[in-house]
């Protein structure tokens, strides 16, 4: 067993963790922060996989950017020490029951299921390759979705604008 | 780097990271954390994307494409749901979904 082997049973075991924990912890800011955790394990296995790029923008979207979103949401609206209401212990059971199920059937299919590699040579994914690709028109070329990803991001950004303004004077009506 | 481990190590792992979020999306009762289920959801699909782009496809970069794009769809999501979140509390002093019933009739 080599490092490299002994770094990504880490990195599974600190995602399968802190995802649980997300989920089950009853205080809302360290669910968030437990979020954080996972999130920057998963960018540990893109960096393992060779996927550099990817990894620096899910640590710079995901862990630097909606988790600070999301705790300073949480910040103004609720107290810190306010705990979270749960679900029905009877809801809580089935859930889980339900999910159990599902992820074992999906599991067993996994295994059953022959995935067949190419044999093609590998192309790096590194920042040249990535950067050429994104906006490239041609075969392999992702112009069209990049430009609508960015019209996307100025109509989410707008509408969060709009949304969460307060309105100036509610009696002009 | 690490190619000794096998393909379905990684599947194992972001099928039990979904349905995690699965069952917090169906346990918890407060907005926020039920939109913190949904990113656990959003990244074990994107595991899933640059999994299979790295061991069955590596002549091509498409799967690497789609968890950026998933990324920014994600990102642009919870910027909206946040502002929805903090709408609704501005009105209901709660973001608790069982007093959410105002739409209700």
């Amino acid at each position: 067993m080599t490092l490299n082997d002994i770094m990504f049973y880490l990195f599974a075991g600190s995602i399968l963790t802190f995802s649980l924990l997300t989920v089950t912890s009853r205080r809302i800011l360290r669910s968030a922060v437990y979020l954080l955790f996972v999130l920057v394990s998963t960018a540990g296995i893109y960096f393992m996989l060779n996927y550099n790029f990817l990894a620096a923008v899910q640590l710079t979207v995901y862990a630097g950017g909606i988790i600070v979103l999301i705790i300073f949401s949480i910040l103004l609206t609720s107290h810190v020490s306010e705990k979270a209401v749960v679900a029905p212990v009877k809801q809580q059971i089935f859930s889980a029951l339900a999910v159990a199920a599902g992820a074992v059937l999906t599991i067993l299919t996994i295994f059953k299921f022959a995935f067949s590699p190419s044999a093609s040579p590998a192309v790096e994914a590194n920042v040249k390759n990535v950067g050429r690709a994104l906006v490239s028109y041609n075969r392999d070329g992702f112009a069209l979705p990049f430009e609508v990803i960015s019209i996307l991001l100025l109509a989410a950004m707008v509408g969060a604008i709009v949304l969460a303004k307060k309105e100036k004077n509610p009696e002009a009506k | 780097m690490i190619d000794n481990i096998p393909l379905n190590a990684f599947l194992v792992i972001s099928t039990l990271m979904f349905f995690i979020g699965i069952y917090g999306f169906l346990t918890r009762r407060n907005l926020i954390t039920m939109l913190m289920s949904i990113e656990l959801i959003l990244n074990s699909v994107n595991i899933n994307f640059v999994v299979f782009n790295h061991f069955l496809y590596p002549n091509q970069l498409h799967g690497h494409f789609f968890s950026l794009i998933v990324i920014a769809v994600a990102a642009s999501e919870a910027a909206v749901a946040i502002a929805i979140i903090i709408n609704i509390y501005r009105n209901f002093k709660s973001i608790d979904v069982e007093n959410l019933d105002q739409m209700k009739f």
